[in-house]
């Protein structure tokens, strides 16, 4: 690896503005650093002419002593993002060339601020999968192998390009987007730091829509603080997304003063589920050991409704999912295909552009929302969803934060259980409850598997403050030192 | 709640997915299973509970009743697969 891609963001930031490196020669490592890592597939749309354009116009504003606090960053975008001008297509064969005509706000804020567009990454389709293989564009590959073992492994998803290109090196930082996991899980399965705002903090305007009560932005990234810096800039106020809540951003990182004296840790025991590895307890109980040498408190805390909120997910998920990719119809934009009347052609072109697992999403989305079944589903999951809420609400009335483990186990073969829906969806088992509650988390690397691989654990705050969130993690970070590296990454 | 190959071609069709007899074989197993590990649901009591309407507590902003956007057709149908004069082109609907 070079030592320009080995830059952190907050370290990369810092020599660029004292002059020891420029924009231009950041961006073109990352370039090279892409092209040696092309094998992992995890970018699918490069920029690299617009990169260096815009790590120019960086250089520029830098040697004037002005940029915003991403300048001459040189980033991926999940290709979740609208991008003017660049094609976007969330992984989908269904939208074809589509090439906005306009920025998404997470992503303009970002070009704001000075950030540089390497390209577009890789993702399972529509964000629905938890390994990055149904994508349009193929599967990922993850950085990491298990030890003496050079199985291809799944990067997580469905974040999963945002994931690998950050530990592979070939980025510094990307966009990513969690409805039931989908940037923590990655950043478990790749030893990088994936965080999920609250909901509402992030505007989802102009991002590609998977299930709207549920879909957040946020950054992975390889340290917290850079974690904190990035969310600092995609994080905003939006008139254009009702959801968005109009609460000042601070500076996330100002938080970090490595101070955690006092903090009340809820361990939730409903987390404890019946057949835990012994490695993810073991990973757990040294988080626990480590929060409270750095004179944290930890307390036992509730959940009750925790197993269920899977289930919950899995009705409203694709519920919402089954009404927002309704517009993929072959009439405005993407593929077409053409049938005999206009009812066949909207039949035709859904069936050859949404890939197996869309499909079987968009149609249990459609069964639980359809006449008569309504009450039954829907309904019942999203009063199940008040239930899980409630549940938080009562722990918070006694802890800051909660500790768990990100996912229950390590990576896993690409190909391995692609073939299983149901134990797909288990990868989200610790994750998905923070979505229905609509609360922050952070997954951060840990530990590393008896088979060499990366272990995540993930603390969850109280909403809108995800203050507190990165104080302890950059606590935690600290205490667990981790410094191992994956097999596949640039030179 | 077990769905039959006649409810997954009826939902097919509601959502618009042309699918073949060997999909509805598959997707009738694949769908069952779903809705039985949802079926779990049922074992929670939600009497009296409300359904949640938005994670987080916020009241729902208003706007201006102003139009303050549009007037760019040619972006519209941009990404059009066809279109003419700023409209979009679809087989012919009326007979």
């Amino acid at each position: 690896m070079s030592d320009l891609t080995n830059l952190t963001l907050s370290d990369a930031r810092e020599k660029l503005r004292n002059k020891d490196i420029t924009a231009v020669e950041l961006a073109e490592a990352h370039i090279d650093a892409m092209q040696q890592t092309a094998g992992l597939n995890a970018f699918i749309f490069n920029t690299e002419e617009k990169a260096i354009e815009m790590a120019k116009a960086s250089d520029a504003k830098l040697a004037k002593g002005e940029g915003g606090i991403l300048e001459g960053i040189p980033v991926g975008v999940k290709d979740l993002f609208c991008t003017k001008d660049v094609r976007t297509t969330a992984s989908s064969k269904i939208l074809g060339d589509f090439t906005p005509t306009y920025e998404s706000t997470v992503t303009a804020n970002m070009w704001a601020d000075g950030a540089v567009l390497l390209g577009k990454l890789n993702c399972d389709e529509f964000a629905m999968g938890s390994s990055n293989e149904t994508s349009f564009y193929g599967p990922v590959v993850n950085p990491w192998q298990r030890q003496g073992d050079d199985t291809q492994l799944v990067p997580g998803g469905s974040s999963g390009g945002s994931a690998a290109a950050v530990a592979a090196r070939a980025c510094v930082a990307a966009t990513a987007t969690d409805t039931g996991g989908s940037i923590r899980q990655p950043a478990a399965f790749t030893g990088t730091v994936g965080m999920k705002p609250t909901y509402g903090r992030c505007s989802r305007w102009g991002t590609v829509a998977f299930a709207s009560s549920l879909d957040q932005a946020g950054p992975i990234t390889r340290t917290v603080r850079d974690a904190a810096i990035m969310l600092e800039s995609m994080a905003s106020y939006d008139v254009k997304d009702s959801t968005s809540v109009n609460v000042a951003v601070p500076a996330y990182e100002k938080a970090l003063t490595g101070d955690i004296k006092g903090l009340k840790i809820g361990i939730p025991k409903e987390f404890k589920v019946d057949g835990m590895p012994e490695e993810i307890q073991a990973l757990w109980q040294q988080g626990i050991e480590w929060l409270k040498a750095a004179g944290a408190e930890i307390h036992d805390v509730s959940l009750p409704h925790t197993k269920y909120a899977l289930p919950a997910y899995y009705i409203v998920a694709p519920a919402e999912a089954s009404s927002n990719l309704a517009r993929y119809d072959g009439v405005r934009y993407g593929l077409r295909v053409a049938g005999d009347n206009i009812d066949e052609q909207y039949a035709n072109s859904r069936a050859e552009g949404f890939g197996d697992e869309v499909q079987r999403r968009i149609l249990i989305g459609t069964y639980v929302l359809s006449a008569g079944y309504y009450d039954a589903y829907y309904k019942k999951a999203q009063r199940v969803r008040t239930l899980i809420k409630q549940d938080f609400d009562q722990a918070y009335a006694k802890v800051d934060l909660m500790l768990t483990p990100t996912t229950p186990t390590a990576a896993f073969g690409i190909g391995e259980n692609i073939g299983d829906p149901l134990t797909m969806y288990l990868n989200d088992i610790f994750t998905v409850s923070v979505n229905m509650a609509g609360l922050p988390g952070i997954s951060i690397p840990a530990g590393i598997s008896a088979n060499g691989l990366p272990l995540g654990l993930q603390l969850i705050g109280k909403p809108f403050d995800e203050e507190t969130l990165f104080r302890a993690a950059d606590v935690m970070e600290q205490a667990a030192d981790f410094t191992a590296l994956p097999q596949l990454m640039a030179k | 709640m077990a769905i039959d190959q006649a409810t997954v071609r009826k939902v097919a069709n509601l959502a618009r997915i042309k699918v073949s007899d060997e999909q509805v074989a598959n997707l009738e197993g694949e769908l069952n299973l779903i809705l039985k590990f949802v079926d779990q649901l049922s074992e929670v009591n939600t009497d009296g509970v409300a359904p949640l309407t938005s994670a987080v507590e916020m009241t729902q902003p208003l706007r201006a009743d102003v139009i303050n956007d549009g007037g760019y057709a040619d972006q519209i149908v941009k990404n059009a697969p066809a279109s003419d004069d700023g409209f979009f082109l679809v087989p012919k609907v009326i007979e």
